[in-house]
């Protein structure tokens, strides 16, 4: 039995935003992952402890509302602590080109800005999460 | 509500034979046309929210229309050309840019400039921890200090952010939502304390919060407690500030949530009239109330489609306001409305496209008559506004308003078929949907069912397919896009040293206050939220004035009232 | 496996996931016998009446009386597409960073009772895990209430006052596996007619052992959860005095042998039955034959 991919899509801070969230949800959904999604206003800690217990293999985490270059990290933190470095950690919002690089170099997979394509988001999920799937078991 | 009359409405007059044979003529020329194929091709046949759009439209299509009953004059019931007689020619929209960052200083800085360029009217965005009633320094605050608005921790800083701007002079727009009776009490404090009487204040306070459950998500307390508060509120303000529109009742946030024109006209209206319900329950006269109740939509990027949902909305609630809650005050019967244009239309690639857009959308809210404007800039896509960008989008006002000469006539899309056959197909949806939430025993009930939420959900997902199918395109995203584009822009930067230096702000201020006054007055607030018949608002003005933080306020009032979670709806 | 004795939570989420892979036999050779322990709750209920609230207000009141809390969410609706959205968890944000608490959402993935196939594995995970109470929360429709009744020790059924619960409880047998009904929302102008509904259909039935309690809550607020935890561990103590806790094990151990059993039997036959092409046989003399195949004689 193969069990579907399981992806963690997130909404932090206190960003109330959640339409680009839901969408990616339902389309991922649409490709056969299970999603969780954590609901608003959710600290980073939270959203590690989410993933950790639904054994995800991605957190998708979308912030519009500026504090992006706090909160991610800050996920990105917790999941060394809490030895979770494998699972996929991806976001979008609104995120200049500048800040998307200087995450991805702290290890954030991709940063998807507004207008990527639900697909290439999509690929995107089922070709890392999949490998990460690979590895893990 | 429209039926078939039968004498000659003025607008559809019976079509002559040989008008008929055109007809037939062109519809024979039409069938033998070879429609467009290609990206952006898949949805010639309707509107961006989906409404079916005929090739061409013709008298036939306006024969139902009444023009005393539908239409009449500018400045007459039902007012769907306009509520003033003369349009702009008496009077220009106010151009009011909304804009905030960082610190109350750095805010009253861009106000100066803003009002130096020749804005009419100040509009204020608030930071989110502000907006959701945290103080800079909260642990939920971290990250979000003065990033997409200002931070107003208390009286200091709206004491700053006016500093040398004359508040009886100017008006101003405050949006702002769950914890808006407070921004309310600290505007008036900050007021008298340059010796402006709070009856002079004029401006507006959003403080719609039923289109936050829906669709912004900015909320503290659950529904009922909070409906509570904008009755206090607008009962006070009604009584002892005269200029000032107690609430703003919000399309904008459902439209960019993600719902169609028909929904975010029906759902902003159908707030609206919740409101009036809540009021009048509270035993207040509905002409004491009605005229300051103001409106906010969204214009997006179909033209014709939003001047045909601004008149409707105007067309829907003279109607309502008169027939159904027996007002007698023209001026109850009158929509007025902001606009702004569409965020959730402009783009993070090729972002000098946004400008075109936007003018686009100002347009179009001008054909529809809106009382006041804001214009986006081209890179809010990515971060708030440069000083540049922000005078592009004031001077796009600017040149609409005294070089396209579209102010000279009022309505002049009236009697256009399409756009009457539109306005009405809109009036139409809009009292579906009201039927609906009859259904549903009322808009908090269906709030609480997810009803409204689920819409805007099916039609975001819908658009977004649409998109992913390019039935529609987007310039510079899904069509005429660059692949290796970099995006090289002036983003204007909130560090977060600016977060570091509001936290000792507000902390100084703690330190340096009469804490006695502070408790005294949290105290009596919390008492207040408790008794239904003791007003809220002069507590928090007393509050205010003890310069106690927003977020002390809130947390003695959520003890009380609690804190709301959604469920999820998809 | 340390880890997993080790309370490490990533070991337990692995240790579900595995279960839900089709791997559970590995583990439950070693972990079975640490399980039996766990104070098992099931709660159902239509759509919207407040489910996910009073999971969080029976978590808080469990943790409140020092318990560790597990909560398997179970969404029965999303079985073809093998895709699902789940969001319960929305409302039991404040227990995420309580160790104490471990929340696992499972979609129903195509079993056709509508109740997770993995769900019982996943409780009995929880309950080796050492937690010592495992809540199932699962939205009731379908078969989804009758097959909560067969994994939980304690059945609480939630109404929703002016929907026409009532009826409903009577037209899906919920009658017989109720042990407690919850009308949440009490603060409702209808609740106290639901309630005179609910009692008034109880008369109309005889309880031999354990009688259903009723209690009235408003999660929101709380109220009412001290008393819907006690009529928790009222039944709880019923089930130990009366011998009947040993009846409950016993079911959910059938119930899940049976489904483990049915299932592997249904693969085999699916298998046999690709194998064999022919419709030239009868119908019944062809299924005949096939049950012979299994050393399964005739009836």
């Amino acid at each position: 039995m193969a069990r579907p991919l399981r992806i963690v899509i997130a909404k932090a801070g206190l960003d109330g935003h959640d339409r680009g969230a839901k969408v990616i949800a339902r389309a991922l959904r649409d490709a056969g992952m299970e999603v969780i999604y954590t609901g608003l206003f959710q600290a980073p800690e939270q959203i590690v402890q989410t993933a950790i217990q639904e054994d995800a293999d991605g957190i998708g985490l979308s912030i519009l509302s500026g504090a992006h270059m706090t909160l991610f990290p800050l996920v990105v933190e917790q999941l060394k602590e809490q030895d979770a470095g494998d699972i996929v950690f991806f976001g979008g919002g609104t995120i200049p080109p500048e800040d998307a690089a200087a995450l991805k170099a702290i290890g954030v997979r991709e940063i998807f800005t507004p207008g990527a394509p639900l697909q290439s988001i999509v690929d995107f999920v089922e070709r890392e999460c999949g490998r990460r799937r690979e590895l893990v078991g | 509500m429209a039926k078939m009359i039968d004498r000659p409405s003025g607008l559809g007059v019976p079509p002559s034979p040989e008008f008929l044979e055109q007809e037939r003529v062109w519809e024979a020329a039409s069938k033998r046309g070879k429609r467009r194929s290609g990206p952006g091709s898949g949805a010639t046949d309707r509107t961006l929210s989906d409404v079916p759009l005929q090739t061409v439209y013709s008298p036939k299509d306006v024969e139902h229309l009444d023009l005393p009953r539908d239409l009449a004059w500018p400045g007459q019931y039902p007012y769907t050309r306009g509520i003033h007689p003369n349009g702009y020619r008496d009077r220009l929209w106010t151009m009011r840019q909304f804009a905030g960052f960082g610190s109350a200083k750095q805010t009253n800085e861009r106000y100066h400039f803003l009002l130096a360029q020749g804005q009419h009217g100040l509009s204020v965005a608030f930071d989110m921890p502000t907006l959701m009633g945290y103080d800079s320094d909260a642990q939920q605050s971290r990250g979000e200090v003065g990033k997409c608005g200002v931070a107003i921790d208390s009286l200091a800083d709206m004491e700053t952010l006016f500093d040398g701007i004359d508040m009886g002079d100017i008006t101003t727009s405050m949006t702002i939502n769950g914890p808006a009776a407070i921004a309310v009490a600290q505007y008036i404090a900050a007021a008298e304390k340059k010796g402006i009487p709070r009856a002079k204040l004029g401006g507006t306070i959003q403080a719609d919060i039923l289109k936050e459950y829906i669709a912004q998500k900015e909320w503290i307390f659950p529904p009922r407690p909070h409906m509570r508060i904008i009755v206090d509120m607008i009962k006070f303000c009604t009584a002892e500030m005269p200029k000032w529109n107690t609430v703003s009742v919000s399309g904008y946030h459902i439209r960019e949530a993600g719902s169609t024109a028909a929904q975010e006209l029906a759902f902003t209206l159908a707030d609206g009239f919740a409101y009036v319900e809540a009021c009048m329950a509270a035993g207040m006269d509905v002409d004491s109330f009605a005229p300051r109740l103001s409106y906010f939509f969204n214009s997006h990027i179909d033209f014709f489609e939003e001047i045909a949902k601004f008149r409707a909305a105007r067309r829907i609630y003279a109607r309502h306001m008169r027939e159904k809650y027996g007002a007698k005050d023209p001026k109850s019967w009158q929509l007025r409305f902001h606009t702004q244009t569409a965020g959730c239309s402009a783009t993070a690639q090729q972002p000098e496209n946004n400008i075109v857009r936007v003018a686009f959308e100002a347009m179009a809210a001008v054909l529809g008559g809106t009382q006041s404007l804001h214009t986006n800039s081209m890179d809010e896509v990515l971060a708030l506004p440069s000083e540049k960008s922000v005078e592009i989008a004031l001077r796009t006002q600017q040149v609409l308003a005294y070089e396209t000469n579209v102010t000279n006539v009022v309505d002049p899309l009236g009697g256009s078929y399409f756009v009457e056959a539109l306005t009405d197909e809109m009036e139409r949806q809009a009292e579906a949907y009201f039927d609906q939430i009859e259904e549903y025993g009322g808009v908090i009930e269906a709030i609480e069912s997810g009803f409204f939420q689920k819409e805007i959900a099916e039609a975001s997902y819908r658009y977004q397919r649409s998109i992913e199918a390019k039935d529609r395109v987007i310039i510079g995203v899904n069509a005429f896009a660059h692949d290796d584009e970099r995006i090289e822009m002036d983003l204007l930067k909130i560090t977060e040293e600016m977060e570091r230096a509001q936290a000792r702000s507000v902390a100084d201020v703690r330190g340096s206050r009469d804490n006695a006054a502070v408790a005294e007055t949290l105290e009596r607030l919390q008492a207040a939220c408790r008794d239904p018949k003791d007003n809220l608002m002069p507590h928090m003005i007393d509050c205010a004035n003890a310069y106690c933080t927003e977020g002390e306020i809130v947390e003695a009032m959520v003890v009380v009232y609690g804190r709301y979670t959604e469920r999820s709806v998809f | 496996m340390s880890e997993f004795f080790a309370g490490k939570p990533r070991a337990l989420a692995r240790a579900i996931s595995w279960a839900e892979s089709g791997r559970g036999a590995e583990l439950f050779h070693r972990l079975y016998a640490s399980t039996g322990r766990a104070q098992t709750i099931g709660l159902t209920g239509p759509p919207g009446v407040g489910k996910s609230t009073l999971s969080s207000a029976l978590v808080r009141k469990a943790r409140s009386l020092g318990k560790s809390v597990g909560v398997v969410s179970v969404d029965p609706t999303s079985p073809f597409s093998h895709g699902a959205l789940l969001g319960d968890r929305i409302r039991l944000t404040e227990h995420f960073t309580d160790r104490e608490v471990f929340i696992r959402s499972m979609a129903s993935r195509g079993h056709l009772g509508g109740v997770a196939g993995a769900t019982i594995d996943a409780v009995l995970l929880m309950d080796a895990f050492g937690m010592d109470v495992v809540l199932i929360e699962t939205v009731g429709v379908g078969q989804s209430e009758i097959e909560v009744a067969e994994l939980a020790q304690t059945v609480l059924v939630a109404l929703q006052p002016g929907s026409g619960d009532s009826i409903q409880v009577l037209k899906a047998g919920i009658m017989e596996i109720a042990d407690v009904f919850v009308i949440n929302k009490a603060d409702h102008p209808m609740a106290n007619q639901l309630r005179r509904e609910i009692r008034s259909m109880m008369e109309m039935l005889s309880f031999p052992g354990w009688v259903p309690e009723l209690a009235m809550t408003q999660a929101l607020t709380g109220q009412g959860i001290d008393d819907l935890w006690a009529a928790i561990e009222s039944h709880a103590a019923y089930l130990h005095a009366s011998g009947k806790y040993g009846d409950k094990l016993r079911q959910t151990f059938v119930h899940q042998v049976r489904q483990l059993a049915l299932g592997g039997l249904e693969r085999r036959l699916d298998q046999r039955l690709r194998e064999t092409g022919d419709t030239g046989t009868d119908p019944y003399v062809a299924a005949d034959r096939l049950l012979e195949t299994f050393g399964v004689g005739k009836e």
